[in-house]
């Protein structure tokens, strides 16, 4: 039986301490022959600074204990190398090709606190006299909490570095300094531009060619902004209802276009439109806005429903305010603070608001899915938040949130590995987000306006997720992994705000140097960060994958089969009109003024009958899938945001059990399928499995996240401390006896 | 009037009485149909809807029978009865308005419900259910301190009680230190209140440290000692060598232990007990847990709180308390694993000292996660040792404000619902194993639950006369038994008490709503269970193929698997 160490209610972590004093070093160092500790660098990353003897607190209160190490700070990353060799035991059992346990990009520091005097105090760029503080905060973008002390370093290193990690962490920057760059000029090609066979990448005519001929949409490949002659913001190509001209695109530089997303098998599909600019009321842009209009009902074919998101959804700023709030529950500095914080978890949750902005985004997806799906009328989402720092509107942010959400509970092909990174290339990279913006990698302040809006895409997505395991191709994992890629300044997915951006920052720096322009790897090339045992962790094992034809009737039933996702014969709503609605019409002047208007859309309600019909049948994980929205179903990204705290890990427990025993039986049943096969000779399977991670059994150890170490983790139970209570006011009741003290028999 | 079909019967369930009546559903309104009830349930169904709507609702889960509206009451559907259940539903049926109509419903509903207030026998003496298990054998007190290793040469069996005149609420059963006579133990147990001395619950297999449970000390305003009881505790510390100083967790607040001296009762002083130390864990009482509950099911039914959901339901503090009782059982827990001994009580020793005892021995011994092992637990540290069933429900009493009356039960069975939940794999029952537990705690279908300790149980003959639990359970166990189980024989579990993983059990608090009740069928274990059938369906047909293969293996040298080299092939992964 495991034995603890005794101690009372405070829970002391045995952990990977060290007692070796600055001197005990020095000696130990000359010993060994002054062993070398070069970080390991990738191509084109060059050491800026480092200090040695800096000590790495691990997190715990009072007591003053970490492991000693060299920090370093990088043109890529800050990085801790510890003086103790990492022993196999406590090594994670998967990691990161480009990033350590103790790395931290530079992209991925969000505050940095310094302490002097027991006081704490948040460092900002830009203000750094010659003194430093005894000891270092690092908050990551990624959650992570690092505390360094640099007390016994060499007073002109600890200097240096703190003077290095501020300036290149926390000072504006230009986008030429981003890693990306020397990484991609040093790489061999063969290391930086493979791509991910699978995708569409949506860059070409050809991309979205297969997408509109795969969704049967009745729209055509729009390539008049080809060498992007008509708008930088927008990609070369894109596709447009077939009544839309050139001339028509070229008249407003893009704007008040509807851009094709998907179609619906019933004919109507989805569109985004950025907002005319602000114009006087002379007519023309009216008449223009009603051809549009037209074009998208395909010529009256098809009701048109719009949905102006300004009205009903957060605006960015709001946005980054709630994630700021969210954020702080669980960048947590002490045991203390933990169990302190735990008294009020549910209301200070509730008080930040991201969660019900979650609920938002999902609820008006469903309604859009509802108009698709139930009363199959096309819609199209409009996105007119007056952001003063972005006088020019696109329909890049919200409006991004809202299209893929529709699209992953509508078609089941997004909610595949490959279909999903398409969804995102074709909604979010070739749809103009401003990646670089809103993520403020280069702390322009004035220019930038962080939100983290892909953030919350992701968020709903796992909301999704783990509500409806079995219908999605990918894991926790694989979100919460592409969740941090976003922090790695090495992605052209990214690191840019539009194709036209990237395209033109990739073109070689001096018009002389010959070269060809540099290719930065997308994210989606996976094997860059993991290899494939790593990756196979991102296959979710419960996936319920569609079901495999026969090769013949494969080619002629194939589309037919994946188009199949209506509720068969739910035309409850009634019959839509041809033509758009009216009360939208006499709205028109107002949305494409660009003015805020009052709610007109009551919110929801009307997708309660969508809800029904889809609840009264057995779920297919292959066709419509609807989010829960009461108050419980709604919940955090546990994996995501607890992961680093030492507190809140299940030793031996959580979810993670159950996704081993179900990868173990997936691997199993793999072995069982191939050998069938081999046996009978004939390749006909009827169930496609994905390859999941079949390695040896995971650890029963292994913490909720599978990329970090787990010595992190102590044996000893976690017992909440500062039990004093909230429940000050149960009247009376409280110092009541159990039972009336006598008297009363024993029946 | 024409009997209603299809009515569900228990062996000795009888049929009283029929009615059209209309059950007005919070969540689909007005349902007209007809009500049958037994001597058992109530059970309603409806007549258009098709599906047809039904309710079944054994009448014990009832706590109180309202008339609503009168006869000159406006309103459709004013007029009929308010059914509130003890398990976190309430029930409204409208009558029609005329000749009294209700009158004979709710007295026959009232009289059934109530049985015990109307000197008639609760069902589970009526039932004539038999099933191929006996449950009644699951728990054997001296088997199960074998299992322990009990008794050694520290720690004795003893029949003091056999008569149950030591402690009428103890069982008659108790294991004690060796060197404590019996003479001793009456000496002790003069000082305990309600005569509830400090007995044995468990013993590390290893460290051989022990989990005493007992009363509150009479000490009194005037702070009396007394030096049996000080040199038992002693005597408990001394007989595991490990242990400096005896760890005595007072499950109270510490203000509440100070407030029971006024009434007779207190806590160890420091004087007095220089060998122990004396931990407070801030539990509140039955009252307040009442209460919270009950706040818990304002916010969850008929409609769950949707805006504020979050901070209504921290408002409630349900989850806080589970919090406690969990932190409570993870510091024994603790305690003990270090190799120290520890005495648990509160002031009886029946309500907060079970869940402590109970969760903590489930923390450190994975016997008690398995199917017959929970059982024993429930048997032993609830029903043997005097958890006031019969009080904290009221089975078959009609004082439905009664003071006594608390969910203590409940919340333990919520706190191992949290462990499951944080332990997936640990436990060999499944969710609907403790569903299934509470819905029988009210039922009274089975005698398991029924009345106060084993004292009066004995007088009631209620293992002769009634069937038990485990034996339906045991019966058909394939249904309760938790896919994921995998055995490990020697791990403590400790989960982590922190909000941050507490969840409300949705499942159970909030089933009765047809759209929180649809979410709940986990997806993860259904597909694993679709998962485990595919496998099982690879292997029968690999072992087909081996079959029709064989002549053509034994021709072809070069096939390089055997049969049984197949065999072990496909055997690895597992």
């Amino acid at each position: 039986m495991l034995s603890l160490g005794s101690g009372g209610g405070k829970s002391t972590k045995p952990s990977f301490v060290s007692y070796v004093t600055p001197e005990d070093m020095k000696i130990k160092e000359k010993e060994e022959g002054l062993r070398s500790k070069h970080p390991y660098l990738l191509p084109g990353e060059v050491v800026f600074c480092s200090a040695n003897h800096v000590l790495k607190y691990t997190q715990e209160d009072a007591s003053q204990r970490g492991v000693y190490g060299t920090l370093l700070c990088t043109n890529f990353k800050i990085a801790f190398i510890s003086d103790e060799s990492a022993s196999q035991e406590t090594a994670p059992p998967f990691r990161n090709k480009l990033l350590s346990e103790n790395d931290i990009p530079l992209t991925c520091v969000d505050h940095i606190y310094g302490v002097s005097d027991e006081k704490k105090k948040l460092i900002i760029g830009g203000q750094v006299k010659s003194k430093y503080p005894s000891k270092l905060i690092i908050q990551c973008k990624d959650l992570r909490v690092f505390h360094f002390s640099l007390t016994y370093a060499k007073e002109e290193e600890a200097k240096k570095i703190f003077q290095g990690i501020v300036h290149h962490s926390l000072e504006p920057k230009s986008l030429k300094c981003v890693f990306a760059f020397s990484y991609c000029e040093t790489a061999s090609p063969s290391q930086a531009s493979r791509k991910s066979s699978l995708t569409l990448m949506f860059e070409t005519k050809e991309d979205w060619s297969v997408e509109l001929g795969r969704t049967k949409g009745n729209c055509k490949v729009s390539s008049a902004n080809a060498d992007y002659v008509i708008s930088e913001k927008l990609p070369q190509f894109f596709v447009v209802p077939f009544a839309v001209s050139d001339d028509d695109i070229l008249r407003f530089l893009g704007k008040g276009i509807p851009f094709w997303c998907w179609s619906h098998h019933s004919g109507c599909a989805l569109f985004k439109m950025a907002c005319l600019p602000t114009i006087q009321e002379d007519g023309i842009s009216q008449k223009y806005m009603h051809r549009m209009l037209d074009a998208v009902t395909q010529d009256q074919l098809c009701p048109v429903k719009i949905e102006d998101l300004s009205s009903c959804l957060p605006a960015l700023q709001d946005l980054q305010l709630s994630y700021n709030k969210f954020k702080q529950l669980f960048l947590i500095d002490s045991t203390t603070e933990f169990w302190v914080s735990d008294m009020k978890w549910f209301s200070s949750l509730e008080n930040s608001g991201w969660l019900e902005i979650i609920r938002q985004c999902l609820m008006k997806a469903v309604e859009i899915v509802d108009y698709l799906e139930s009363a199959h009328t096309s819609v199209l989402i409009v996105e007119s938040f007056f952001v003063p720092a972005v006088p020019e509107e696109h329909c890049s942010d919200l409006c991004c949130v809202l299209s893929s959400l529709v699209q992953i509970m509508l078609d089941p092909y997004y909610r595949t590995r490959s279909g999903f990174q398409s969804l995102i290339q074709k909604e979010w990279v070739a749809g103009g987000h401003s990646f670089l913006d809103r993520c403020n990698h280069l702390y322009q302040k004035e220019k930038e306006v962080p939100a983290p809006v892909f953030l919350l895409f992701l968020e709903c997505v796992w909301q999704l997720l783990q509500q409806h395991a079995p219908a999605f191709q990918f894991s926790e994992t694989y979100l919460t992994v592409l969740s941090d890629s976003i922090n790695i300044p090495l992605f052209s997915t990214f690191l840019f705000n539009s194709q036209h951006h990237r395209d033109t920052a990739m073109k070689p720096g001096h018009p002389e140097a010959q070269r060809s322009p540099l290719n930065f790897p997308s994210v989606w090339d996976w094997s860059l960060q993991f290899d494939c045992k790593a990756q196979s962790l991102f296959t979710n094992p419960l996936y319920v994958a569609k079901p495999i034809q026969d090769k013949a009737l494969r080619k002629t039933s194939h589309q037919k089969h994946q188009r199949q996702l209506s509720l068969p014969n739910t035309l409850s709503k009634p019959s839509p009109r041809k033509g758009f609605f009216k009360e939208e019409t006499d709205n028109l002047k107002k949305i494409f003024l660009g003015k805020r208007i009052s709610k007109w859309l009551n919110p929801t309600e009307s997708s309660k009958e969508l809800y029904e019909s889809w609840q009264r049948k057995p779920l297919d994980y292959q066709g419509l899938l609807l989010p829960y929205l009461d108050g419980p179903s709604v919940r955090v990204w546990m994996q995501r945001y607890l992961r680093w705290v030492p507190e809140a890990q299940i030793f031996g427990g959580g979810s993670i059990t159950t996704v081993n025993r179900v990868l173990e039986l997936a691997s199993e049943i793999q072995d069982l399928q191939k050998e069938v096969e081999r046996r009978s000779c004939r390749m006909n399977s009827s169930t496609a499995w994905t390859q999941v991670y079949s390695g040896p059994p995971l650890s029963a150890r292994l913490s909720s996240f599978p990329f970090t170490a787990t010595h992190a983790w102590s044996f000893k139970p976690a017992i909440p401390s500062s039990i004093r209570q909230s429940l000050g006011s149960v009247s009376s009741l409280a110092d009541k006896e159990d039972d009336d003290c006598q008297g009363s028999g024993v029946l | 009037m024409e009997p209603l079909a299809d009515v569900p019967q228990l062996p000795g369930e009888e049929r009283i009485t029929d009615k059209d009546i209309i059950y007005i559903c919070p969540f689909n309104g007005a349902v007209k149909g007809k009500v049958s009830i037994t001597n058992y349930r109530l059970f309603f169904k409806s007549f258009e809807v098709d599906p047809a709507m039904t309710l079944d609702v054994p009448l014990g889960v009832i706590s109180r029978i309202e008339k609503m509206g009168g006869a000159s009451s406006r309103g459709e559907n004013s007029y009929g009865l308010d059914i509130t259940c003890k398990d976190m539903r309430n029930l409204r049926f409208a009558l029609k308005q005329e000749g009294h109509s209700r009158r004979d419903i709710f007295e026959l509903l009232f009289r059934y419900a109530f049985p015990l207030s109307h000197s008639l026998q609760l069902f589970a003496f009526l039932s004539q259910e038999k099933f191929s298990e006996n449950g009644w054998n699951v728990y054997n007190t001296i088997q199960e301190y074998q299992r322990q290793g009990l008794p050694n040469n520290k720690w004795r069996i003893t029949f003091v009680n056999e008569l149950y005149d030591l402690c009428d609420t103890y069982p008659t059963i108790l294991m004690v230190p060796f060197k404590a006579t019996d003479e001793d133990l009456r000496k002790v147990s003069a000082f305990r209140s309600r005569n509830r001395i400090p007995v044995v619950s468990w013993i590390h297999p290893v460290n051989q440290a022990v989990i005493m449970r007992c009363s509150q000390p009479l000490v009194g305003m005037s702070g009396k000692r007394n030096k049996d009881d000080e040199r038992y505790l002693d005597t408990i510390r001394e007989a595991n060598g490990q242990t400096a100083k005896l760890t005595i967790y007072d499950a109270r607040p510490n203000v509440n232990a100070v407030a029971n001296k006024a009434t007779g009762g207190g806590y160890e002083g420091e004087d007095a007990y220089q060998n122990a130390e004396l931990v407070f864990l801030d539990i509140h009482n039955i009252h307040v847990m009442r209460e919270s509950l009950k706040k818990l099911k304002d916010i969850v039914y008929p409609q769950v709180e949707e805006t504020h959901w979050l901070s209504s339901l921290e408002s409630t503090h349900w989850l806080e308390h589970i919090k406690l009782v969990l932190a409570g059982a993870i510091q024994v827990a603790d305690k003990l694993s270090s190799g120290n001994s520890v005495v648990v009580h509160c002031s009886d020793g029946w309500d907060r000292t079970a869940q402590l005892t109970s969760l903590s021995m489930l923390m450190l011994d994975s016997y008690y996660r398995t199917m017959t092992g929970f059982q024993v637990l429930v048997q032993k540290e609830w029903i043997s040792f005097g958890h006031k069933f019969s009080s904290r429900i009221g089975h078959g009493d009609k004082n439905h404000a009664d003071a006594d009356r608390s969910p203590i039960f409940v919340q333990f069975i919520d706190c191992v619902w949290q462990m499951t939940k944080q332990f997936p794999t640990a436990f060999e029952f499944n969710e609907l194993f403790l569903m299934t537990i509470l819905d029988n705690l009210y039922s009274c279908r089975f005698g398991t639950f029924l009345y106060n300790c084993e004292s009066v149980r004995d007088n009631m003959k209620v293992k002769e006369k009634t069937v038990s639990l485990w034996s339906m359970i045991n019966s058909e166990n394939g249904k309760y038994i938790n896919p994921f189980y995998s055995k490990e024989s020697s791990r403590v579990l400790y989960p982590v008490a922190s909000m941050r993983h507490l969840e409300l059990w949705v499942s159970y608090y909030i089933r009765w709503n047809p759209r929180i009740r649809q979410q709940q069928q986990n997806p993860v274990e259904q597909r694993y269970m679709e998962m485990l059938a595919l496998r099982d369906q690879y292997l029968k047909k690999l072992e087909e193929l081996q079959i029709s293969d064989s002549p053509r293996i034994a021709n072809n040298s070069n096939s390089p698997a055997s049969p049984t080299q197949l065999v072990h092939h496909v055997q690895t992964p597992l």
